[in-house]
């Protein structure tokens, strides 16, 4: 039989705010993150909009209270969000029963290694870096400065669905009783390599991305780090935790169709929800709000809308894409929009699919535009990633 | 009832003759130096040479490995419901050149292929394109304990039923800037070093490496199963006066005794800074526990545990520890249950345990 798995905090910084708090503040208010880049020099500043989180590293290295110039900026908004998540658990001794810290990461210390390729040589001073370039160091990194010792502690690096997955795994451990607890989600820095990777792939809008829109030019990259903690049943009890919401369902799945591009119908997609809807013991009817993937590039959304078709038929549920107020932040997408479901269950609210007007002409879907009031029990959450990657979460009010 | 978990098949690419399974590291290719590379495979027999040209190196290890232990344990790709996937750094050859070419180009010019094949998932997706493998497909990236959580989430899934079959891998690629940069913080030994002195170096840093290994994992014993993989754990951190008190609590949650090993598989990799971590196993309860070695064979990297996971399962199945991983000359017949445990520089220690099925 299996057990609930109990949300009792959560931590997040995105380029809509600092803390939970800031960025529920920018979805109730449409105060959109993305703006021109500021803090990467790049020959493609005219032509990008990304969703930058507004400290610099001096910033947050103070903020953290460490040495200049040790850390990427991975590590460095990934540890913030992940202390966030743990005092709002009201967690003091990490160590006290089993801890888990499962981090989805895709560029792990990359800022750092583009940065210093050819000086590693010349220049002992920045050496640290080197090893930092391992998406397992960053994680390492972070749960050093969260004090966890003797842990499990491991990352997950499947793309774009990456903290949804490491979500997907602390809430099986919990449920298999390998587990007392976890803190779940992802981080990603804004890099060069990113930048010229999505660039690469044409698939960049030049300005505010329009996801589900029938005249949608592709992405904005973002940057973000969010965490969730999760409990037991037995920990909750124990504790008189106050919980957040649960996490009901999950479920991954391949599309095998492309390495980057998302299949026409959406396979995978629906094979990620079905399992999801599957795993909670809930039927498509009973989603109260759907927070998509929708990237805003052309192939995803119609994949992704067509996948939405096929599991809600004529009865889709209210829908929006929040990527266009924080941008795509890759790697941490998942654990972001985790938080956004999680508050949108707390709150009552569906946030707003900004910058949408015209619905695509393949379909009648229409996102919702404005925040709207209405009592929320349960919120499906979709992220999709290269290599064909489709993860889906389903969170819910009650157990 | 939770299932019991069995390995049903192997494949290996590494820096010994491991991908031919007809021989058991009877005939040891020995080196000299401070890095190896694998001994390639004939590649064209399991791909297309169109297809092989674009390829990363890391995609065409996997898919020999992954193509060996399948075709070993008959399955049809059908019937694999999912693929978990291990990695230090993924194709990092293609991440290197990537950047490199951001850098010498000054962000122009630059072509996706090599940037996709930087995704760390690439091999995973690349595999699951191969076979039409719908299933879970997930990709850990923990440094040295990358296997070990694919291996956990596998057996997750197998002991709840969730899957029936599991393709598992790991893989890492050595490439120039890496090797160069390890160099450059000593992780990497300065003196060449002999295959067999390796892990009597006295010297700081490893001898860096690559390889490839997957297996299939199924919660059904069928007659040509390697073993039962009873346990896993990691943590990622251990103080050295820990590890002992940490196997014997490991031990004890899998019901077993000290006594029941038969044989201690050690991740020792010759760098005289950390192997103090296992020698801490030659006083105590360990003392007189029969141990065997594998990274002078096989090289270090992040998923190098793969060769000492595979080489358990050999010796389980075949019956014979070869002499090859020994340290001293006392022989070992037929060991039934085996422990690995390994760490990397004092971080993300695992323990596998093993019994013959």
């Amino acid at each position: 039989m299996g057990r609930g798995v109990a949300i009792t905090g959560m931590g997040i910084i995105s380029a809509i705010g600092n803390n939970v708090q800031e960025n529920l503040r920018s979805l109730t208010s449409n105060k959109i993150g993305i703006s021109k880049i500021t803090q990467i020099k790049t020959i493609h500043e005219d032509e990008i909009m990304v969703g930058e989180i507004e400290d610099t590293n001096p910033v947050l290295e103070k903020k953290l209270g460490i040495e200049a110039n040790q850390w990427s900026r991975t590590v460095l908004i990934g540890s913030i969000a992940a202390k966030e998540a743990l005092e709002s658990a009201e967690i003091t001794d990490i160590n006290e029963v089993s801890t888990g810290f499962i981090s989805g990461t895709t560029v792990g210390g990359m800022d750092k290694s583009e940065q210093y390729f050819y000086d590693y040589e010349k220049n002992p001073g920045i050496r640290q870096h080197i090893t930092g370039l391992h998406a397992g160091d960053s994680t390492n990194k972070i749960a050093k400065y969260l004090g966890l010792e003797k842990g499990f502690v491991t990352t997950i690096s499947t793309a774009c669905s990456s903290a949804a997955n490491a979500i997907m795994l602390g809430a099986r451990m919990i449920k298999s009783g390998q587990l007392d607890r976890v803190i779940v989600g992802g981080t990603d820095s804004l890099s060069k390599f990113t930048i010229n990777g999505f660039k690469t792939l044409m698939i960049l809008s030049d300005t505010y991305s329009t996801p589900f829109d029938d005249n949608r030019k592709g992405l904005n990259l973002g940057e973000a780090a969010a965490y969730l903690v999760l409990e037991s049943d037995a920990m909750v009890q124990k504790k008189q935790k106050k919980v957040l919401g649960y996490v009901k369902g999950y479920g991954n799945a391949n599309d095998a169709y492309h390495q980057t591009a998302s299949s026409e119908n959406g396979d995978g997609a629906v094979l990620a929800m079905q399992k999801a809807l599957k795993v909670a013991g809930l039927l498509p009817e009973s989603i109260d709000y759907l927070n998509a993937h929708g990237t805003a590039t052309p192939n995803n959304d119609l994949s992704e809308g067509r996948a939405l078709l096929r599991i809600f038929k004529d009865g889709v549920p209210e829908f929006s894409s929040t990527k266009s107020f924080t941008g795509h932040t890759l790697a941490a997408a998942g654990g972001v929009e985790a938080v956004y479901s999680v508050l949108a269950l707390q709150n009552n609210l569906i946030f707003p699919n900004l910058n949408f007007q015209t619905p695509m002409k393949e379909f009648d879907l229409t996102p919702i535009t404005e925040t709207k009031e209405k009592p929320l029990q349960t919120v499906l959450s979709n992220s999709f990633g290269f290599g064909g990657n489709c993860s889906t979460l389903i969170f819910s009010k009650e157990a | 009832m939770k299932k019991p978990v069995y390995i049903q098949s192997v494949g290996s690419v590494s820096a010994q003759k491991t991908f031919d399974s007809s021989s058991f590291l009877e005939d040891i290719i020995t080196y000299n130096d401070t890095t190896v590379r694998v001994i390639d495979p004939n590649y064209k027999e399991y791909i297309p040479p169109a297809a092989a040209r674009r390829m990363a190196k890391g995609i065409k290890m996997s898919t020999v490995s992954a193509k060996n232990a399948l075709t070993e344990a008959d399955l049809e790709e059908r019937e694999v419901d999912a693929i978990i996937v291990g990695t230090g750094l993924g194709c990092i050859g293609d991440s290197e050149k990537f950047v490199k070419d951001i850098i010498d180009n000054d962000e122009q010019f630059l072509t996706p292929t090599r940037f996709i094949q930087s995704s760390h998932n690439t091999v995973a997706g690349q595999i699951a394109l191969g076979m039409g493998c719908k299933g879970h497909n997930f990709t850990y990236v923990h440094s040295s304990i990358s296997l070990e959580s694919s291996l956990l989430d596998a057996k997750l899934q197998l002991e709840e039923d969730e899957a029936q079959t599991i393709l598992v891998g790991a893989v890492d690629e050595l490439v120039d800037h890496h090797v160069n940069t390890h160099h450059l913080i000593g992780h990497i030994k300065k003196e060449p070093t002999e295959t067999f002195n390796v892990l009597k170096s006295q010297t700081k840093g490893a001898i860096f490496s690559e390889g490839a290994h997957f297996f299939v994992l199924s919660n059904k014993k069928k007659a040509g199963s390697y073993a039962e993989l009873l346990g896993i754990k990691t943590f990622n951190t251990l103080q050295i006066e820990e590890v002992e008190n940490e196997i014997l609590q490991f031990l004890n949650e899998n019901i077993l005794d000290p006594e029941e090993i038969d044989l201690l598989l050690l991740g020792n990799n010759g760098d005289v800074e950390f192997d103090t971590y296992y020698q801490t196993l030659n006083e105590g309860t360990f003392v007189s526990h029969s141990k065997a070695y594998f990274k002078h064979l096989s090289g270090e990297y992040d998923t190098a545990n793969g060769f000492g996971f595979w080489l358990a399962n050999k010796i389980l199945k075949e019956g014979v520890v070869p002499s090859a991983v020994l340290r001293d000359n006392h022989e070992i017949t037929s060991p039934k249950t085996i422990l690995i445990y390994n760490q990397y520089r004092g971080e993300n220690h695992s323990l596998l345990l093993l019994r013959k099925c």
